[in-house]
């Protein structure tokens, strides 16, 4: 019987290195971690400053997956939003919840209307969709880089990234 | 999605991230987190809780902003209604053992066809 703490935020890292060792893995996932963190501050005003959004989410067709299944950073436009995308690839708590609801993983009405408000310069024309990959390598040599040339083409100042 | 952030960060362009796993995100290291402590899956809010995504996204905005150095992170003042969440993820019942065994042998062999599908097609080309 394990208990849990009601307010303690769940140890991912633990869980996923258990289960993996129920299924049989007989190497642990190795996490990636950084003793430095890079930080640039925002050069305009919030109200300025044109933001892009970021998902792991993939487009329903799955287009963005090569014959080999190697998924790849894929784009879709925010006007109109997609009303729903595939996540089913993707590790999370599908005992508790769903992702019916698009909003609730990448927020482009939300955003929208917050420009209209006026509190953003702008939403960027394009969502990006990165893939969650056990390779640190591929996500920092190929899809990383993909996604910064992206957002600049978009004439993103800064982004949102969204995690599922 | 964390080495995503570092890597638009050091080449010039402010992120924030949002996401629901605190500890992974946390020991990777990301100059902006806003962590939401609700189920994976629904990173903005609880799904059609159009309020509590948007004071979400909000502060996501604050964050990018205000944030004076790297490796900030905010908790939004979100919850989930049913506490049994905590101890669905990943649980391990031992009274599954084979079933997850065996699931695993399935993953691994549906890896290596598809480790063998893309050194195929890269040979092609």
């Amino acid at each position: 019987m394990t208990t849990i703490d009601v307010d303690r935020p769940v140890p991912y890292m633990e869980r996923t290195r258990r289960y993996y060792r129920a299924l049989g893995y007989e190497q642990d996932y190795v996490w990636a971690t950084f003793a430095d963190v890079p930080f640039t501050r925002l050069a305009k005003p919030l109200g300025a400053t044109r933001i892009g959004l970021v998902t792991t989410a993939s487009p329903l067709d799955r287009s963005n997956h090569d014959a080999s299944g190697t998924r790849h950073v894929w784009s879709g436009s925010v006007a109109p939003p997609p009303q729903s995308l595939f996540t089913d690839n993707l590790a999370w708590d599908k005992d508790s919840t769903h992702t019916r609801d698009r909003e609730s993983f990448l927020p482009i009405e939300t955003m929208t209307a917050l420009a209209r408000e006026g509190r953003l310069g702008g939403l960027a024309s394009h969502f990006h969709g990165v893939p969650t990959e056990y390779s640190h390598r591929k996500t920092l040599a190929e899809d990383a880089p993909q996604v910064l040339a992206r957002l600049r083409d978009d004439g993103a100042d800064a982004a949102i990234l969204c995690a599922l | 999605m964390s080495l995503v952030a570092r890597h638009l960060e050091a080449n010039g362009l402010p992120t924030v991230v949002i996401g629901s796993g605190r500890d992974i995100v946390e020991y990777c290291g990301v100059p902006r987190f806003v962590f939401t402590d609700i189920p994976l899956g629904n990173p903005v809010g609880p799904p059609w809780r159009r309020d509590i995504q948007r004071a979400v996204v909000e502060l996501a905005l604050d964050t990018l902003a205000t944030a004076e150095r790297p490796r900030m992170t905010v908790v939004a003042p979100v919850s989930w209604d049913d506490p049994a969440w905590r101890g669905r993820y990943g649980r391990v019942d031992p009274a599954e053992r084979e079933r997850l065994l065996q699931l695993g042998r399935e993953r691994r062999q549906r890896a290596d066809e598809r480790k063998a599908r893309a050194a195929s097609t890269s040979t092609e080309a």
